[in-house]
């Protein structure tokens, strides 16, 4: 083997690159399913090393192909697994173990919201879990079709779990993309009004006055660079807010597109960053690479721990100082309240403001009185219903103010 | 590949215990000629690597150290305003082309480290840390100066590099970077050393560690880390222990629990934290490390 000139010779390439070309080729868009940001140029350099002889010996090919592949951490934590399941033929499944109880493939609730973005309405029941505490469940079976004959006529006061009608669920779902962009205008437009130049840019002043011999005639000014708001939103994904998520999504993807900085993250036991997969321009297809992120949705919530993931590994990244956190969820947690309190804590001390939309406040006899909700309240500057649109659309002038 | 010791081992000369992999990442930056983007928490040693590639290449290192607003003047180049103007006075009466033109000679330049870093006559290591701190527009025009090596200054025209250097990047994760600067380097994620290693930087770095002594702080310091800590001791405060530690003269950690736990502010960095590591857990843990 010639593995030690640094380029070997075309006929060798060749050689090798037809042996191997097409399987990395499979490797490649395997990597491209799982996320990886892999091109034509990556693939190349993949091929020369394995044809330099880096391809005899396989725990170094793995090594030399995660640094080339990688592009951030998460990656990095996947590439062995992906790797091994696909050039050793071992099973990934080992490796998800280690991850917890997370199940793959038939999360029911993802399902259930995707069906109702698209195509089919009403069968909502398989997946609701209404929580025991309020009022008795009422938007069970074949309810939703009853409801759509005597629904009210202004669609901004419906509640959203009472939308059935697949026609009304777009327009609810455009509703919120456009309250979405709406929002984005007027915050931009205060940003621009607050920037005015206040300070001497000196060098620059003496450069621009070269002209007159040095003389200052034009001044130049610094201006300060305006830092847009952030929102950040966290979506409870659980069972119990399942017949919410799916206008929720829609209403993160607007936000996303229009607003010039958000983040969106989804919750249930664990905690996905789920922004590039929203940025997907059609909705439906976002949904789609969705449902492969936030595999084990629908069954409890954890918000503390999922609150700590963010406060660990998110938080810096996401977070300035003109951020405003905005959690959508019913506040059932499932895990320990006394750890949801804390990591609430240290998120309010990060943030600027933190939202707290909870779709079940509009019910009748709804009181914040489980375990999960009390800990976090007194760290949320504002805790808001969120079950229609128009309560959403209140939200704005708050917004505005930050 | 043999390469693969040798840079583990030219590495450690310079005073950077590596592993395995991050010896592979270096001979593939070499190989492919590509950046390497180095992501961790703070404090494992990202800017480590880069000074000690630059004393296994035996070769300058320039460093540019990134904040928000970093601009093309500071991060490339600018023109000597001063001295330009005094030129401008002294020459006055002359030709305004012959002023011109010499005062938008190189004589007038001010290098900046990304300029500095292709005019050199050997690649020398250029360091851009913590290019998440910087803008968005600042990481677009590097990435273009990235894949050209070359830098056009509109007065003077383009300046082509003499020799590429070697691209070292680093990011602490405060921002997220652009997919388009993640593509083109090469990614390396930098944990925090397992105990055996971190020994080894101990006794490397700190004259006066004994084995015993390095490998008692190392796993010390490991089970520190598995507490619930806000902030996480990196591999810098470990060495600031163990300096403090062997200058209070300390020989076993078990004998002089009192010291420990008193020089712990060398790894704790918040009130919380202290507050958390009590005398009690202080001994729990130095039970363990027996």
């Amino acid at each position: 083997m010639s593995c030690c000139g640094a380029s070997p010779d075309f006929e060798e390439i060749d050689e090798v690159s037809r042996l191997v070309s097409t399987k990395l080729a499979a490797f490649l868009r395997t990597l491209r399913d799982n996320g990886f940001a892999v091109g034509p140029a990556e693939g190349q350099d993949a091929a020369s090393l394995m044809a330099s002889g880096y391809a005899a010996r396989p725990g170094l090919l793995r090594s030399a192909l995660k640094h080339l592949f990688s592009a951030r951490k998460s990656d990095w934590e996947k590439f062995d697994g992906l790797f091994d399941a696909f050039w050793l033929g071992r099973r990934v499944r080992s490796r998800s173990l280690t991850f917890g109880a997370a199940k793959a493939a038939n999360s029911p609730s993802m399902k259930s919201l995707q069906d109702q973005g698209s195509e089919r309405g009403g069968s909502q029941s398989a997946t609701d879990q209404v929580p025991s505490t309020g009022d008795a469940p009422e938007g069970q079976g074949g309810e939703g079709r009853m409801e759509g004959a005597s629904r009210a006529d202004n669609l901004a006061e419906v509640d959203f779990r009472k939308l059935a009608d697949p026609e009304q669920v777009a327009q609810a779902h455009d509703a919120a993309a456009r309250l979405a962009r709406l929002m984005r205008t007027r915050l931009t437009r205060r940003d621009l009004a607050r920037r005015r130049g206040y300070r001497l840019d000196l060098r620059r002043t003496i450069h621009r006055n070269i002209s007159h011999g040095g003389v200052p005639i034009a001044l130049v000014r610094r201006q300060r660079k305006g830092k847009p708001l952030r929102l950040v939103v966290l979506l409870d994904a659980s069972g119990s807010m399942s017949m919410y998520t799916s206008v929720f999504l829609r209403f993160i993807h607007g936000v996303l597109d229009e607003f010039r900085e958000a983040e969106a993250f989804l919750f249930h036991t664990r905690l996905a960053f789920v922004s590039d997969a929203m940025k997907e321009k059609d909705a439906g297809r976002a949904l789609d690479r969705l449902s492969l992120l936030a595999q084990g949705a629908g069954g409890g919530t954890r918000i503390g721990e999922s609150l700590k993931t963010f406060n660990r590994w998110h938080a810096a990244r996401v977070i300035h100082s003109r951020t405003c956190v905005m959690i959508v969820s019913d506040g059932y947690e499932t895990g320990d309240a006394a750890l949801l309190g804390r990591e609430m804590a240290a998120l309010a001390k990060r943030c600027r403001r933190i939202v707290w939309l909870n779709p079940m406040m509009a019910w009748e006899g709804y009181a914040p009185v489980a375990a999960g909700i009390r800990a976090a309240l007194p760290h949320v500057d504002l805790y808001a219903p969120a079950n229609t649109l128009q309560s959403l659309s209140a939200l704005e002038p708050y917004l505005a103010k930050l | 590949m043999k390469d693969r010791e040798q840079i583990a081992q030219a590495l450690a000369v310079s005073g950077y215990i590596a592993d395995s992999e991050l010896a592979t990442a270096i001979s593939l930056m070499q190989r492919l000629r590509r950046p390497l983007l180095l992501e961790g928490e703070a404090g494992v040693g990202k800017t480590e690597v880069a000074k000690a590639l630059a004393g296994m290449h035996a070769t300058e290192l320039i460093r540019l150290q990134c904040y928000e607003g970093l601009d093309q003047s500071s991060a490339l180049y600018e023109w000597n305003y001063q001295r330009q103007l005094l030129a401008i006075q002294a020459h006055k009466g002359s030709d305004a082309e012959t002023i011109e033109d010499q005062i938008f000679s190189e004589k007038y330049l001010l290098e900046r480290p990304l300029l500095a870093a292709i005019r050199r006559a050997k690649s020398p290591v250029l360091l851009i840390d913590e290019i998440d701190r910087a803008d968005d527009e600042f990481e677009a025009f590097l990435l273009e100066l990235l894949s050209d090596f070359q830098v056009s200054i509109p007065e003077l025209g383009t300046i082509a590099a003499t020799t590429i250097p070697h691209v070292v990047l680093t990011s602490n994760g405060t921002r997220e970077l652009s997919d388009a600067l993640r593509r083109r380097c090469l990614y390396h994620y930098v944990d925090y050393p397992d105990v055996d290693r971190e020994a080894r930087i101990i006794m490397a770095r700190i004259n006066g560690a004994g084995a015993a002594l390095s490998l008692q702080i190392a796993s010390m310091v490991e089970s520190i880390r598995k507490e619930e800590l806000r902030k996480v001791p990196g591999v810098a405060e470990t060495l600031d222990w163990a300096a403090a530690l062997v200058g209070l003269d300390v020989r076993d950690l078990q004998d002089e629990i009192e010291t420990v736990h008193e020089t712990l502010m060398c790894l704790l960095k918040t009130h919380e934290d202290k507050a958390r590591i009590t005398r009690e857990v202080t001994e729990r843990l130095l039970g363990k490390v027996a």
